[in-house]
């Protein structure tokens, strides 16, 4: 298991140093309401993560919101572990996290064990997830699957500009709707859509009424049967635990990294309120 | 018929993945999902592994693994 996230009102932590970043060196906000605060933004009051698949624009958004000049590449598998920075915005902290671009949560590779890790265990107030809008239909699985963790989600429908010279609108309304949190439109190397992604980001980071995660109803009886026996198991171990049919779907599945957390009891940290933590 | 013996430049329609655990996984994960429309896009020199266009983007395989992807050829399916 990855360690947790720091808690809210610590100060940075020593391990997040990536290297040639330096806070001084932030252009200039494209909002007013944005300071970018580099690597060190000490107290803050949010953590927000940034998932996606990979080479959807997530370092890029990371640079744009916090200054820093993480590496941003073409290539699959850049951001191997997390980068971490921070912003203010509206007078509130955020510290953010760049997770290594995964296609799902729910294979076996150490980036996306990284990516779950900190979704399920580091509770995260926000999550943003980047996709890119030329290749939609390739991205969305994993907002959903993110979505049946959390309703704590933005998602930052990115690359529109490359979207619209393929000819490619999306209604960002209706997927909206269906998807029941917020969509944004960003272009994030243009500092396009910044400005609503930061609204975004900070409604969602206050409300106390979060979007339920999504539940999917499994068509099979016998499999909609395991699932919910399994899942009343997890929340009599566990109570208050928010996702256990999502667990008990994992369980069955035989996941490893799962089945240790059930074992080990870090699953329970889920169970604690966000408050105490 | 199944995924390596779809000519290049033909298209056609996933139909079922003949394939458990993990790997299943990782092609579902990337797309190829029963109804996906997928084409055979360039094949290397030897014709294997193959780059298929599914969903916008590429994804190659190896023969061993196309053979267990089930495809209708000739027919649309979602984009």
């Amino acid at each position: 298991m990855a360690a947790p996230l720091p808690t809210p009102g610590v100060g940075p932590s020593p391990e997040q140093e990536p290297a040639g970043a330096c806070a001084s060196c932030a252009l200039a906000p494209s909002s007013a309401r944005l300071a970018r605060l580099g690597l060190a933004p000490g107290r803050y009051d949010h953590v927000v993560a940034l998932a996606g698949n990979p080479n959807t624009g997530k370092s890029t958004v990371f640079n744009a919101l916090t200054g820093l000049r993480q590496h941003v590449g073409n290539w699959a598998g850049k951001t191997v572990a997390r980068a971490e920075g921070g912003f203010s915005y509206g007078g509130t902290a955020y510290r953010i996290v760049d997770l290594p671009g995964t296609y799902s949560l729910l294979s076996t590779s150490t980036d996306e064990d990284v990516a779950r890790d900190v979704l399920l265990f580091g509770r995260p107030d926000v999550v943003v997830v980047v996709v890119d809008a030329t290749r939609l239909e390739r991205n969305l699985p994993l907002v959903l699957q993110i979505r049946q963790i959390t309703g704590r989600v933005v998602v930052a429908l990115n690359l529109v500009d490359e979207a619209r010279r393929h000819g490619i609108t999306v209604d960002t309304r209706h997927l909206t709707r269906e998807l029941g949190v917020p969509v944004v439109a960003t272009a994030a190397r243009r500092n396009e859509g910044l400005p609503e992604l930061l609204a975004a980001i900070a409604q969602v980071a206050t409300t106390d009424d979060p979007p339920k995660p999504l539940r999917l109803i499994h068509h099979d009886p016998a499999l909609e049967r395991a699932v919910a026996d399994l899942a009343a198991q997890v929340e009599a171990r566990f109570p208050g635990v928010p996702n256990s049919r999502w667990v008990a779907l994992r369980l069955l599945e035989g996941d490893a990294g799962i089945e240790e957390a059930v074992r080990s009891g870090t699953l329970g940290e889920l169970a604690t309120p966000r408050e105490a933590a | 018929m199944t995924l390596d013996e779809l000519p290049r430049g033909q298209r056609a329609v996933v139909t079922a993945l003949d394939l458990r655990g993990g790997e299943r996984r990782r092609l579902m994960d990337l797309g190829l999902l029963p109804g996906a429309a997928i084409r055979a896009d360039m094949t290397s020199p030897l014709g294997d592994p193959t780059a298929y266009e599914v969903r916008g983007a590429l994804v190659v395989l190896r023969r061993g693994q196309a053979r267990t992807v089930h495809v209708e050829a000739g027919c649309s399916g979602e984009s």
